[in-house]
């Protein structure tokens, strides 16, 4: 994920470059964007479209709230490569077709999640679907930065453990 | 201090033991200690407590076995991760660097799991040919080895948050037989090894060192009488034999990828439950066309992984169950034998942590969707634990060669397994005890987690009295050719209800001392 100063871009430039991507992202050349601008992905290899449908995917699979969507967008930002061109091709336009075949223009212009999700029930044993979700497991779990979301306090060898810090604090009991 | 010993490829004086974990690494020390020249063959490359990593992903990629191995059968484990049928370390140390520590003698009755238990359909049940008595002396000194906590006068370690938990739910469902577990992992110095600092990452490799592995403590001793030369990233490929039929030294690729050959006068096998059978499988000769010491066609067969599972629960306050010891907890009551509960054999229930990213790899593999990321949301107020039960050993649940090969074209393990009917009911009957501990201190919600990819593997060269029943013999030697051995827990006849490495450890000294006397007599 860039910064958006990475891309010699101020907030007003970026969104006066955007159309709305569904409900999480802007898109506009080359990048998608949160619709306040808080952050960025550049894209070069795969569609804006893909990258952002993409994105609303990974937040269906695995949907927690107070997890921002930056996280979401480190954890996929790997598809943007020129060996996953081709089958990101592929599996969003299947990820479209079912929507289609639901009754909607495309993912992302399904306004509700439980909707959005129906889709990906259809579609949960295609190899696409299973790489995005597998990929997600590390990809968004495994980043330091999302842990304490969670509450979690990662290594603490570095502090001397947790003899004295805490090991057996538990009170409600 | 000796320097560590340096044997030639041709000395044929030597004992070769393949792999270096709680069998292989205390056999070889036990065997240095007593004057007897050792050469040991480990596959990884050495790490010590400085090398391990805190972190679960980066310590898996650093110590954990992930070199081609496939799956078949009805077990999830073959669906959720059909080429990781094992969490077991490839490392000097082997599996012992990875262990949570836990620390049982087996019960009496489990030594003679036939008789007790009586014939149950669709298993291959069998007495072991030792018991209780027998082993009382070696688990004796195991247990001084280890360290082991609430044994000896060595006290127990104290109870994390997650254990105080899994203790108040226990005590509350009337359980007796509650504490902090028997531990190799120490609760005040000793042995020159340091007390537990409640960390956390025990399955990471302690990095002080309180938790027993032989990486750094049989090993290095071994070597320091000159008697002990460990080769690391030495892979085994093949057990050579002569006319008579009795081994002659052991074929490997040694780090560079070439392939050497290290004389013998035994040669003792120790690679784990699928690596061990692996190996004599794949030492099929015109003399052994099925595989050395397999005249009963049991090697391979009989592969246990213990019924495992684990339970989680969610409260409306935090637990911070990572902080601290992984899985010093434990509950004994569940681990008779009483077959009034729908099964034969017992489980124990042990306290158990993982990460927020091995929760979110282990918790419910495959799953998408709030019903999965609403646990998740709440890790922080989570507590675990995890079942250890006595599974069965069935002659189809098996390590084969696979027609996968390794880097080295050696055709690789495959692990074939399917739950016995006993293994379900007495899984299913953990699951209602587990949920019912958290229950009973106000868990909002509980949650049956599948087995993770095994780490007790036992079996696949069973110990037996007759050979036409098994491998190998009280002894661990094969019943078909005198100077091979099996020195792991491959070896189990039966699985108990016990975490193994203690018995692989207490084998590991006894086996060593037959060998060193067998020697001196002359008799191999």
């Amino acid at each position: 994920m860039s910064n958006i100063r990475n891309l010699g871009l101020t907030r007003r430039a970026l969104l006066s470059r955007t159309v709305a991507a569904g409900a999480l992202a802007v898109v506009g050349t080359g990048f998608i964007a949160a619709p306040d601008a808080a952050w960025a992905v550049e894209v070069t290899a795969i569609s804006e479209h893909e990258m952002a449908t993409l994105l609303q995917m990974s937040r269906d699979i695995f949907p927690h709230d107070r997890v921002a969507d930056r996280f979401y967008a480190t954890a996929i930002k790997g598809y943007d490569s020129a060996e996953q061109k081709a089958a990101v091709a592929e599996g969003i336009a299947a990820v479209d077709a079912a929507a289609k075949a639901a009754g909607f223009d495309d993912y992302l212009s399904i306004g509700w999640e439980a909707d959005r999700v129906a889709v990906l029930r259809g579609i949960e044993d295609m190899p696409f679907f299973q790489t995005v979700r597998g990929g997600l497991v590390t990809g968004l779990y495994n980043q330091k930065e999302v842990w304490p979301l969670f509450g979690y306090e990662g290594e603490s060898y570095s502090q001397g453990g947790y003899i004295d810090r805490g090991f057996d604090d538990i009170e409600w009991l | 201090m000796a320097e560590a010993a340096k044997f030639d490829l041709t000395d044929d004086s030597v004992v070769v033991i393949v792999g270096t974990g709680a069998g292989g690494g205390v056999l070889a020390n036990e065997l240095a200690q007593k004057g007897v020249k050792v050469v040991a063959l480990e596959a990884g490359g050495r790490y010590l407590p400085e090398d391990y990593v805190n972190d679960e992903w980066d310590s898996f990629g650093q110590l954990a076995w992930t070199d081609p191995r496939t799956t078949s059968g009805d077990w999830r484990v073959a669906k959720d991760f059909s080429g990781l049928p094992a969490w077991i370390v490839k490392a000097v140390g082997g599996t012992s660097i990875h262990w949570a520590g836990a620390s049982l003698r087996f019960q009496d009755h489990e030594w003679k799991a036939l008789t007790n238990y009586g014939p149950v359909e669709g298993a291959n049940l069998l007495d072991w040919p030792i018991d209780s008595a027998e082993m009382a002396p070696w688990y004796d000194l195991a247990e001084a080895k280890l360290g082991v906590t609430g044994t000896g006068d060595r006290p127990r370690l104290p109870g994390c948050n997650n254990y105080l938990v899994f203790e108040k739910g226990a005590k509350a469902l009337g359980y007796q037989d509650v504490h902090s577990g028997n531990m190799a992992i120490n609760s005040v110095e000793y042995d020159d090894r340091m007390a537990c600092q409640q960390t956390g990452f025990c399955f990471q490799g302690c990095k002080w060192g309180a938790k027993w592995s032989s990486a750094y403590t049989d090993i290095p001793r071994g070597e320091a009488t000159g008697n002990l030369e460990v080769r690391a990233n030495a892979h085994a490929a093949r057990i050579l034999h002569d006319d008579s039929g009795k081994v002659t030294g052991v074929e490997y690729f040694d780090g560079d990828g070439n392939l050497q050959m290290q004389a013998a006068r035994i040669v003792c096998v120790a690679g784990n439950s699928f690596e061990s059978p692996r190996l004599l499988l794949n030492s099929a000769s015109s003399m052994f066309p099925d595989g050395l010491a397999n005249s009963s066609g049991q090697v391979g067969r009989n592969y246990m992984r213990h019924t495992t599972g684990s339970a989680y629960a969610i409260f409306d306050k935090p637990v911070r169950m990572w902080r601290g010891t992984t899985m010093a907890g434990i509950v004994r009551d569940e681990a008779r034998h009483d077959p009034t509960r729908g099964f034969v054999g017992g489980y124990e229930l042990e306290t158990l942590s993982l990460g927020l990213p091995f929760m979110a790899a282990f918790l419910d593999p495959g799953a998408w969707g709030r019903e999965f990321t609403t646990a998740l949301d709440s890790y922080e107020n989570m507590a675990g634990m995890w079942i250890v039960g006595e599974d069965m050993p069935q002659a189809e649940n098996r390590v084969t060669l696979s027609d996968v090969t390794d880097k080295f074209g050696l055709r690789v393990a495959n692990v074939n397994f399917t739950d016995h009917p006993n293994d379900i009911a007495m899984r299913n009957h953990a699951y209602e005890q587990g949920q019912a501990i958290y229950k009973a201190v106000g868990a909002t919600r509980t949650l049956p987690t599948p087995p993770y990819p095994s780490t007790h593997n036992l079996g696949t060269n069973r110990m037996s009295e007759r050979p036409e029943d098994g491998v190998v013999n009280k002894w661990g030697q094969s019943h078909d050719i005198p100077n091979l051995f099996v020195s792991d827990g491959s070896q189990f006849t039966t699985g108990a209800a016990e975490n193994p490495t203690l018995t692989i450890v207490a084998l590991a000294i006894r086996q060593a001392d037959h060998i060193a006397r067998e020697l001196a007599a002359g008799n191999i």
